[in-house]
């Protein structure tokens, strides 16, 4: 049986901070899903089933958050499911509350992700010495450089494109009243003056650490009806892969290559770079912007990437907008970021985006990835309801 | 000679919590010597506040303070406490329902023997002697001598009715509301690694890097993972891999960082061994990090013996040879 349509009806998240001392984890949920109902015209009482997801326990030190917080989410007398998928679990989580409509278990699913980072230590959480090993582990950044290295050697990229990168998602965060990194004096020049963090990532080429959340209201066809814009959902993928395998290609992974092949394909998509109006893609080093554009199939392998960044062409009135929220660059909630991609573009192709709207963007790219590069979640969500 | 090695590993985080509105208002409470409560839409009094109302689902606003005294619901004996118990000697977990409140909370509750305990006993809050705005505020429950068996409707000497609080009565003695706890986690594990690990730790004890080739693919695993990570065939043909190696791709770490056992900068790279077809991760020392190139030879410089365990620390770190770099081509596909 053909999946049920399904769309985007409600799009709601929190001001991304590097702080939220404000609210509890749970208020912090309930600030993105209250604007997500809001968004929907919905209410708790409409919701049949409730997804959550977030990034691995130890970073706030809450094993199995879901169950404290079900009752806050008004998940009490419905199915609450969690998922995990480490940094790509925002756009898993998402995928998997569609699958619920796609599938006509549920009408009206509501599904949020968070991390309240400032509770926790991230680079402590990702780096806990084990016995036995060498502890030269230092961070997702300490992970990730070693392999930008090798993609700014295969491609003979020029050092300073991750700088390109990195300051044209600092301007586009200027446009999301969101995001959490608002600096209005970034420029390359900037970039390429901050600090060396992880050899060769500088500290501008980060992305920050943030408290946040994202919830997204995905409907079935009777109920988008009653929306002005629903974002309909052309295809949803996951992948995953081993993280260490003998000759894993660790710049261009196999399972990211067949997630973007097998999406572009459900959706009907033959040349993502003509077709694809705005991508939010999971870049939390500029230089993963260059990497998973040639990995998606946006440029030629080796070196499409950077040129494409150099080029301007991933700017707002560029020819692929990539992260005109800002991206993971400018705000980091690490179990949102993911669902905020998915969000951002199901409000591109909603036109509800505000000032870092791309002008008549009809289908849009949603891009999450986690663990050591080895899990991917990405959706292309459209304007108008899918042909088949 | 057991056939896997262990060693214990602890986790220890101080987890900074914010308390939102609602909990903030319950720890000001347990800080001010007040137990609160919130009155839900349904009327009930509610211990601790929920934060969100379980029927219409908007944010609770109605605080209640309760009595320091209630009644047992349930319990549970603890013949043996572990550590970060509320006690080192055996007592109880009681769910208490305080006078005022509609619902019971659960906390610990002194008693010298289960005989002491009972369902519908009477029991009052003791507070620790210093209160800093967490659940530790609230000691533990003691039992009220002669009052059991009262029936929990019945008003009685120490029972209090819900009131709404008296803002202006307590306003001047109290600091700033809680916004915050701190709660330390510390997780004791015993580290158990496998089988193939344990003859690798055991080789570096030696003096030796061990391997296992995949039957199926020939790909030789530094360390050994059980079972081939590409295509899941267990492995067992041991070998051993060379001493020297090519540094594939590497990070300079500068960013000090909570829990680092290296002092930055330095350089982490993938190293690799002649002989292995995936990479370990070590330490490059013995050249300035700016000199550190992709391709670079370079050989395992260990540890005096005396000091080997059975760790991949035996082996100090990685120090060029002096060999010409490697061609790109020998380990691109490394990458």
């Amino acid at each position: 049986m053909a999946k049920q349509p399904a769309a985007v009806v409600g799009v709601g998240q929190t001001h991304h901070r590097a702080k939220r001392e404000d609210v509890s984890m749970a208020g912090l949920c309930r600030e993105a899903i209250d604007r997500a109902l809001l968004d929907a015209n919905l209410t708790l009482d409409d919701i049949d089933a409730i997804v959550v997801g977030k990034a691995p326990d130890l970073f706030e030190g809450v094993m199995m958050p879901e169950l404290f917080l079900a009752e806050s989410l008004g998940a009490a007398g419905k199915p609450l499911l969690r998922v995990h998928t480490a940094g790509s679990v925002g756009g898993s989580t998402a995928i998997v509350a569609s699958s619920l409509v796609q599938a006509g278990v549920h009408k009206r699913v509501l599904t949020v992700a968070y991390e309240k980072q400032s509770e926790s230590n991230a680079m402590w959480a990702l780096s806990v010495p084990l016995p036995f090993n060498m502890p030269v582990h230092a961070g997702a950044g300490g992970y990730f450089a070693p392999h930008v290295r090798s993609y700014i050697r295969r491609s003979e990229a020029p050092t300073h494109v991750g700088a390109i990168v990195a300051a044209k998602d600092r301007r586009n965060a200027l446009k999301n009243p969101y995001a959490h990194l608002r600096n209005p004096d970034t420029t390359v020049e900037s970039v390429l003056a901050s600090q060396m963090l992880w050899d060769p990532i500088r500290y501008d080429e980060t992305c920050p650490s943030s408290d946040g959340a994202c919830a997204l209201v995905i409907v079935d066809e009777d109920t988008a009806r009653a929306s002005a814009n629903p974002a309909w959902i052309h295809g949803t993928v996951m992948r995953s892969e081993a993280t260490t395998a003998a000759e894993r290609d660790q710049v261009n992974p196999q399972a990211s290559r067949d997630a973007a092949a097998a999406l572009w394909k459900q959706a009907g998509i033959t040349n993502p770079i003509e077709e694809i109006d705005a991508a939010e893609i999971y870049v939390p080093f500029s230089w993963f912007e260059p990497m998973w554009l040639e990995s998606l199939g946006f440029a030629e392998a080796n070196g499409g990437g950077w040129r494409l960044s150099e080029s301007g062409a991933t700017a707002m009135d560029g020819k692929i907008p990539v992260n005109c929220s800002g991206g993971v660059l400018s705000s980091n909630p690490i179990g949102a970021s993911g669902m905020l991609r998915f969000g951002e573009a199901a409000l591109q192709v909603r036109g509800a985006a505000g000032e870092h709207q791309v002008d008549g963007a009809r289908r849009a790219l949603g891009h999450a990835y986690g663990g050591g590069s080895q899990f991917f979640a990405m959706w292309v969500v459209g304007s108008e309801k899918p042909a088949n | 000679m057991t056939r896997t090695l262990s060693a214990p590993v602890t986790v220890a985080f101080d987890y900074t919590r914010s308390t939102g509105p609602v909990l903030g208002r319950f720890f000001t409470g347990l800080r001010d010597g007040q137990i609160v409560g919130g009155r839900t839409s349904d009327g009930r009094v509610v211990v601790p506040p929920p934060e969100f109302d379980p029927v219409t689902h908007e944010p609770l606003t109605e605080f209640v303070d309760v009595a320091a005294t209630g009644t047992v619901t349930s319990w549970s004996w603890v013949p043996e406490p572990v550590k970060g118990q509320p006690f080192d000697r055996p007592f109880a977990w009681a769910l208490v329902t305080l006078d005022g409140a509609d619902t019971p909370m659960l906390h610990a509750l002194d008693a010298s023997s289960p005989d002491q305990v009972s369902t519908g006993m009477r029991v009052r809050v003791r507070w620790a002697e210093e209160r800093v705005g967490a659940i530790t505020d609230l000691a533990c429950f003691e039992p009220v001598a002669g009052l059991d068996g009262v029936e929990p409707s019945e008003p009685g000497p120490d029972r209090a009715r819900p009131q709404p609080r008296n803002e202006a009565a307590t306003e001047q003695s109290r600091s700033a509301d809680v916004s915050g706890v701190i709660t330390p986690v510390s997780l004791d594990y015993i580290y158990a690694a496998s089988p193939e690990e344990s003859a690798f730790y055991r080789g570096l004890n030696q003096g030796r890097i061990l391997g296992q080739r995949c039957p199926t693919c020939q790909k030789v695993y530094v360390p050994p993972r059980s079972a081939c990570p590409a295509d899941g065939t267990p492995t067992a043909e041991e070998v051993e891999v060379s001493q020297t190696g090519t540094i594939t791709t590497f990070c300079i770490v500068n960013v000090p960082f909570l829990g680092q056992k290296i002092t930055p900068p330095y350089v982490s790279a993938y190293v690799l061994l002649d002989g292995a077809d995936i990479a370990v991760l070590h330490l490059i020392l013995g050249v300035p990090a700016a000199e550190v190139r992709m391709g670079m030879r370079v050989k395992a410089v260990w540890k005096p013996e005396a000091e080997w365990t059975y760790s991949l620390e035996n082996i100090d770190h990685f120090e060029p040879t002096g060999e010409p770099d490697a061609d790109y081509d020998t380990y691109r596909d490394h990458l």
